[in-house]
């Protein structure tokens, strides 16, 4: 009984666990894989990060210069940018929307 | 009409399964004396798509074998390539590779604690156990940027190391963990209503499971003391684990054997954080595999077989997985006859099944 009533007290006065999402945003971790990123102007093209994509989300054409990441087939391991030669791939810790980038 | 049979078909959607898979019960009025099972619901045809992809790539495909022990099935294929290629793998690698072994299986426990609590309608246990086990979801997310699916290991190491600053809080996960155990511990171990369910449930003997081959918890509560992290691959050399045992061979035993070993993982995560030294986290592997290998990783469900075959080229020949839940599906057979329907499903989440796992 008198446990009880501990716990009853406790949970009246504990704030609730839960977030009121999306009003209350938790900030990601600074490492958290949440999207791919890329910046045009150091990447080469080479094509390493279209042939090593363990989902074929990416498709890299050096005529006409292209580089396509598919949002729905990229499982966002961060493969990419840890093999890419001139570092211009990487991990933003922020999520993406479901299916957008 | 007494004694006549009649046949239910249990899942595959069912409220208390998370995945699915049928059982097809052969009842008389309330007591099943058969049980059927019908699985095949979630194959995606890894084994077969491991072949075409490279070596490297396999690792991310393997990890989606199964959400919960996801790091697990990517040591047990690494450290099979790592034999294959011998590539000796830095110490510090090898104890990152324990400690986020040791924090999948804290998350795995917790997980299946709250699915076995709501098959029996204990919801606020589910609730308490699922809010515990985010301290470790967030932990793994600081540490190794996902949540779940954490793509840290690589052939010849990790792909991230753990910076002074995460160790202190990968510490303090684990004192917070240990404390939430301590409301959940005697909950589950003394409470009269927990018990009734629970005791005397879908039993076996440790003859059967030994004949049966189980595996994990289902074999350790039974009292075969089995525990693949004995044999002391990655850092279990140094950090020696005694396997925790029981012996009543019911749902009740298996249910202490996972909550000790919750204290058992915090245990050796303290232990791996305390003694981890300093150093590389990965070597180069450079070459292709060539050869075949077993290798073998305790995961939280029980022991995994990883049969790996290269040809010397960047695809591999053959891949074939073994998981625990497979080996644990024929005990499950044999703790089901007997037994009354509403019983079913505490029986079945008592071995922990991960149909994923079991399918690929």
């Amino acid at each position: 009984m008198v446990s009880l009533l501990k716990s009853v007290i406790n949970n009246v006065l504990r704030k609730p666990e839960t977030r009121c999402y999306p009003v209350e945003r938790r900030a990601p971790f600074a490492g958290s894989r949440g999207h791919v990123e890329m910046d045009p102007s150091t990447c080469t093209f080479c094509g390493v990060c279209a042939r090593k994509c363990p989902a074929n989300a990416l498709t890299v054409s050096k005529d006409p210069r292209s580089w396509t990441l598919e949002p729905y087939k990229c499982i966002v391991c961060g493969y990419c940018a840890d093999i890419c030669p001139k570092k211009s791939i990487s991990m933003n810790p922020n999520h993406g929307l479901p299916g957008g980038i | 009409m007494p004694g006549s049979k009649s046949i239910i078909p249990f899942g595959p959607q069912h409220p208390v399964f998370p995945e699915p898979l049928q059982l097809r019960l052969v009842l008389e009025d309330e007591k099943v004396v058969e049980a059927l099972p019908a699985i095949g619901y979630v194959h995606r045809g890894i084994e077969k798509l491991a072949e075409k992809k490279e070596y490297t790539q396999n690792i991310f495909l393997v990890e989606r074998i199964c959400g919960i022990c996801s790091f697990m099935h990517a040591l047990a294929y690494c450290q099979g390539i790592e034999m294959l290629m011998d590539v000796t793998v830095p110490d510090r690698a090898r104890y990152l590779r324990v400690i986020w072994s040791e924090l999948h299986r804290l998350h795995s426990h917790l997980l299946w604690l709250g699915l076995l609590a709501d098959s029996f309608g204990f919801e606020s246990l589910f609730m308490q156990s699922w809010r515990s086990r985010e301290a470790v979801m967030d932990i793994m997310e600081a540490t190794a940027g996902g949540r779940v699916i954490i793509s840290t290991c690589i052939i010849g190491g990790v792909r991230r190391d753990i910076s002074e600053e995460l160790m202190a809080e990968v510490l303090k996960t684990v004192d917070v963990l240990e404390r939430d155990l301590e409301i959940i511990r005697p909950v589950v171990f003394d409470d009269y209503s927990v018990k009734q369910r629970l005791v005397g449930t879908g039993r076996i003997t440790s003859e059967q499971a030994y004949d049966l081959g189980s595996v994990g918890p289902v074999a350790r509560a039974c009292g075969i003391a089995r525990d693949f992290r004995e044999t002391g691959y990655a850092a279990y050399k140094e950090i020696k684990v005694t396997p925790v045992t029981e012996t009543g061979g019911d749902a009740y035993a298996r249910a202490r054997v996972r909550i000790r070993e919750m204290y058992q993982s915090i245990d050796i995560v303290r232990q791996a954080v305390r003694d981890i030294p300093a150093g590389d986290i990965a070597v180069p592997a450079r070459g292709n595999p060539e050869g075949e290998v077993i290798s073998r990783v305790e995961q939280p469900r029980g022991e995994v077989i990883y049969y790996i075959k290269g040809d010397g080229t960047k695809n591999l020949e053959r891949l074939r997985v073994r998981t625990p839940t497979f080996a644990n599906m024929a005990p499950l057979l044999t703790m089901l006859p007997g037994c009354e329907l509403a019983n079913v499903p505490v029986i079945v989440l008592s071995i922990d099944p991960c149909i994923s796992c079991t399918e690929r």
